[in-house]
């Protein structure tokens, strides 16, 4: 048993302002609009200017997610940023983040996931919280995809977008119905080639070749990665409803990560599952990696689709490859 | 499971997962190409194979079955073996 419960108190998200449709898309690379819209679900997706990094967009949810919350800047005694396009390869987004925030005295770090690293963040938040070392976590997940895409690969390029969402995860009552009730993370490195970066790591430094050669960008078999996501993501799914000793029927939402809707809704079909208790916004935003939950997740929240009491479950994939998911009473 | 069980339940999972017809389901037809389904149908497919008859189908393999009858011999070989 836990010392103390831990639960989400508020979330805020943002997305830069430029908008990418499908039809923007046909003019850089060979593809169309029917082609991405009926293989993903994706019409458009938001791209930041190229002054903007991942902090700037991190700082904007963060300070959204502090308004919507009863919090002080001085409440916050931790900072995770889930990403894998950061401001630098170091210092840590989440440093920079800190600094934006004015936030003094307190440990700040990024977690990479791949797409799961919001998840692993709120599940290591989770375990601060609930042995009683801290009492109010910033978790970020931020993204800006846009800058590691290669234009010339039409699979992968119309795939992905930029934003952030961010929320605070607090100590809180043990009579108070909201708390993060359990998770489930697993990786499986035997699989890491399918989705990576290959150069700018120690393994392959920046050079003219890896410039030219396009291999600063996301390399993906998608293929393997699709049928790997369902298979992980029902998995994950599963063994935290049997172990709670819960059924999809009881669940009021899932909140899945926002890849591809044809992995989405395979990912319902197999729990029997309605979709109109997914929450999907792929349309808008198409895949912000790890981005893509918490900004769901403040949109579902200010539509007043979940609400307090409800029962949720967070669930994603990524790189790595990387899964999870999170059951949470709102 | 007998050879006329499996080619059953092949056929019941690709007019449910393809959503056609019966008597589209004829050996020489192409997933892709005579019912509709696109490489991601392709995928789902082959998962409900595996699920309905607790087996793993290598992605190598995928290419395999690319037809009704193809899929039905490669199942059968499969649970054969
Ligand atoms: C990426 C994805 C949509 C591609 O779909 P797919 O059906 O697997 O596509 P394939 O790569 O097999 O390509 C099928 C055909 O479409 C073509 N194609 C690929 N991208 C295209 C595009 N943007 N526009 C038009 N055609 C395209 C391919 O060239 C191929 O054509 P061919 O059959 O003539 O060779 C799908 O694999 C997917 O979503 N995978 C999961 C990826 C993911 O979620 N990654 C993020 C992890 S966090």
């Amino acid at each position: 048993m836990p010392i103390h419960n831990a639960k989400f108190t508020s979330f805020g998200s943002y997305v830069p302002k430029k908008v990418i449709t499908n039809f923007d898309l046909e003019k850089i690379v060979d593809t169309t609009d029917e082609w991405i819209r009926a293989r993903t679900g994706m019409m458009e997706r938001h791209y930041a200017e190229p002054e903007e990094a991942a902090s700037d967009l991190a700082y904007i949810a963060a300070q959204r997610a502090l308004e919507a919350s009863p919090l002080k800047h001085r409440d916050i005694d931790m900072i995770i940023v889930g990403t894998v396009t950061g401001d630098h390869a170091f210092p840590s987004t989440a440093c920079i983040l800190q600094k934006k925030l004015g936030m003094k005295n307190i440990p700040c770090f990024d977690l990479s996931a791949g797409c799961t690293g919001f998840l692993y963040s709120v599940d290591v938040a989770k375990n601060f919280i609930e042995n009683g070392t801290k009492h109010n976590i910033l978790v970020v997940g931020v993204e800006i995809l846009s800058k590691v895409t290669n234009f010339k690969d039409r699979s992968t390029c119309v795939l992905f977008g930029d934003g952030a969402g961010a929320t605070i995860i607090s100590r809180t009552e043990r009579n108070d119905i909201s708390r993060i009730i359990d998770s489930v993370m697993y990786a499986d490195g035997s699989q890491s080639d399918l989705l990576y970066q290959p150069a700018g790591g120690s393994r392959m430094p920046a050079s003219q070749e890896t410039v030219e050669k396009n291999l600063h960008t996301i390399y993906m078999e998608g293929n393997r990665i699709f049928k790997n996501a369902i298979r992980s993501m029902y998995a994950a799914v599963d063994e935290l409803l049997r172990r709670n000793k819960l059924e999809a029927k009881d669940i009021d939402w899932i909140v899945p990560h926002q890849a591809n809707i044809r992995i989405i809704e395979s990912l319902a079909d197999k729990l029997h599952f309605p979709m109109n208790k997914v929450i999907v916004n792929i349309e808008k935003y198409a895949n912000t990696s790890s981005a893509t939950i918490p900004i769901a997740l403040d949109e579902a929240i200010r539509d007043k689709k979940i609400r307090r009491g409800d029962l949720v479950i967070l669930t994603s994939f990524g790189a790595g490859l990387t899964w999870g998911a999170i059951l949470a009473r709102f | 499971m007998d050879s006329e069980a499996i080619e059953a339940k092949v056929k019941q999972i690709i007019m449910e997962k393809l959503n056609v017809e019966e008597s589209e389901i004829v050996p020489s037809a192409n997933f892709i190409e005579d019912l509709r389904a696109d490489s991601l149908d392709t995928v789902e497919l082959v998962m409900a194979f595996e699920d309905a008859f607790q087996i793993t189908i290598p992605l190598e393999d995928q290419d395999k079955l690319q037809t009704v009858g193809q899929a039905i011999d490669y199942l059968k070989e499969k649970l054969a073996s």
